[in-house]
């Protein structure tokens, strides 16, 4: 061993440097954001929580063409439908598992009618299996919850599909 | 009613000393996770309470509620006994650290040697609970734990005479007096530390976390552990570094006296010079903790027994015959 690495050694000079190092860092601006309080920034291709979206006369936008259901890789989407008086195919049922889902996008890439998207919440953690399994209300009332935001992603996203 | 009459002068006693250690221990965790994020400039726990100080109550609530697990193949009663005798022994040892000249439950002429004996004794609890989850890591890690823990006593222990001959007086009352005009620290510096690394190889810290360390043994002894009994590990973990850092205030940072002795900083009570004195050094261990990588376990043995044992003999001798030709060894007061 040389000398020099000696005294290096016995004086812990790099742990000392080390140390100091370490005291100015605490003074630092943080890297991380205050998570619960501020959230970061998402793009608006973003693929959380589902939602089905209305025309803006508040007609239902799915038209019962099971796309989505056929392309689900994981099989999470169940869809009943009838015809109505008006001689329109509308669904009666559409249950998507969120347990099972495994958020590719794959559904709102097939709808030719951008009805069901997924939107940018993905906060929607439960203390229930059961409250995961999103029927066709929930998923209406997220699209209304979420309607502003949707339509401004989908616009924003437009120019590159 | 004489029974009566102890319980009511001694227990509560014991009680005004374990409740303060307690809550600081959860302050001290607080503050350990704190110090540790914001020199990884992150946040840290800041959302439980004013500044996240609640944190730790809030965990503690949690290991409450939760199912405690033993494994079928474990042997139950050490299982179950191991924790609580880790434990038990961290918080008796608080009995004797003097936080000011009158602030001390046991007052007791050989103080350090109790000390030293509670610390010791401390391996046991480990050896308990890693032979008793009948499974590898935990035996492993017990094993580790308790190698490391007695090598590192032995240095800590001729730390421990090198300030005792300075002193003459196993009482750890008068080792905090005898420094009332100089600090051990200055006159014993590298005894200091060395002190101080064995004493975070003593409660395995980082960079001597190896008995726990995750990489490589999930969690250590404690690894079958859940619940309050994995809780009741942590606690004793971290009152034992409250207790090295207040032995280490006592032996070295002159405990209760204030560092210079003028008008406005004197009359502070020594009670909060004592405190300080913990957390300073407490904050030292926590910034170890977020700078240094972890030993090897061969390194970790050959820094005890090849470098440790034979530098703080050859200080003992060095202190010894100092204070023996300069003829200022410390009358023995009978």
């Amino acid at each position: 061993m040389k000398i020099s690495r000696i005294i290096k050694t016995i004086f812990m000079t790099d742990f000392v440097a080390g140390l100091i190092i370490a005291i100015k860092e605490i003074f630092k601006s943080k890297k991380t954001i205050n998570y619960p309080f501020e959230k970061g920034k998402i793009s608006p291709r973003f693929r959380g929580e589902h939602a089905l979206r209305r025309y803006p006369n508040g007609e239902e936008r799915c038209i019962a063409c099971k796309l989505c259901e056929a392309v689900c890789p994981a099989q999470a989407i169940t869809i009943e439908s009838e015809i109505r008086s008006d001689g329109s195919r509308k669904t009666t049922r559409y249950d998507i598992d969120m347990v099972k889902c495994i958020y590719c996008g794959l559904c709102e890439e097939s709808c030719p009618v951008e009805a069901i998207v997924q939107g940018p919440n993905f906060e929607f953690a439960t203390e229930t299996r059961e409250e995961l399994y999103y029927n066709k209300k929930k998923l209406l009332e997220n699209g209304d919850k979420w309607e502003t935001t949707l339509a401004a992603n989908i616009k924003a996203d437009a120019p590159f599909n | 009613m004489i029974y009566l009459n102890i319980f009511f002068n001694e227990v509560y006693k014991i009680i005004f000393l374990l409740l303060p250690v307690l809550v600081s221990v959860a302050l001290v965790v607080w503050l350990d996770r704190r110090v540790w994020a914001f020199v990884q400039k992150r946040r840290g726990p800041n959302v439980v309470g004013p500044f996240g100080l609640l944190q730790t109550l809030a965990d503690a609530l949690k290991y409450l509620f939760k199912e405690i697990i033993i494994p079928a193949s474990a042997n139950k009663t050490i299982f179950v006994l191991a924790p609580i005798v880790t434990l038990t022994l961290s918080l008796i040892a608080w009995a004797v650290i003097p936080f000011s000249q009158d602030m001390v439950l046991a007052n007791i002429n050989v103080g350090i040697l109790y000390l030293f004996a509670v610390s010791s004794l401390g391996v046991y609890g480990i050896i308990m609970a890693g032979w008793s989850s009948n499974s590898k890591y935990p035996f492993l890690g017990a094993i580790r734990s308790a190698a490391q823990m007695i090598s590192y006593e032995v240095s800590i222990g001729l730390i421990i005479i090198n300030v005792l001959i300075c002193v003459g007086s196993l009482n750890l009352n008068q080792i905090v007096l005898a420094q009332e005009k100089v600090w051990f620290i200055f006159p014993l510096f590298p005894m200091f530390v060395i002190f101080f690394i064995s004493a975070l190889a003593e409660t395995n810290r980082p960079p001597f976390d190896l008995p726990e360390a995750e990489s490589e043994l999930v969690a250590g002894y404690q690894t079958e552990y859940s619940g309050m009994m994995y809780a009741m590990f942590w606690l004793g973990e971290y009152a034992n570094i409250l207790l090295l850092c207040a032995l280490g205030s006592i032996l070295f940072l002159g405990g209760w006296h204030s560092p210079i002795n003028v008008y406005p900083i004197n009359i502070i009570p020594g009670v909060f010079w004592m405190l300080f004195k913990i957390i300073g050094l407490f904050l030292l261990f926590s910034l170890v903790k977020a700078i240094v990588p972890r030993y090897r376990f061969d390194q970790l043995m050959r820094l005890g027994w090849k470098i440790f044992l034979p530098l703080s003999l050859f200080w003992l001798v060095i202190t010894a015959s100092f204070l023996f030709f300069l003829d200022i060894l410390p009358v023995v007061n009978k």
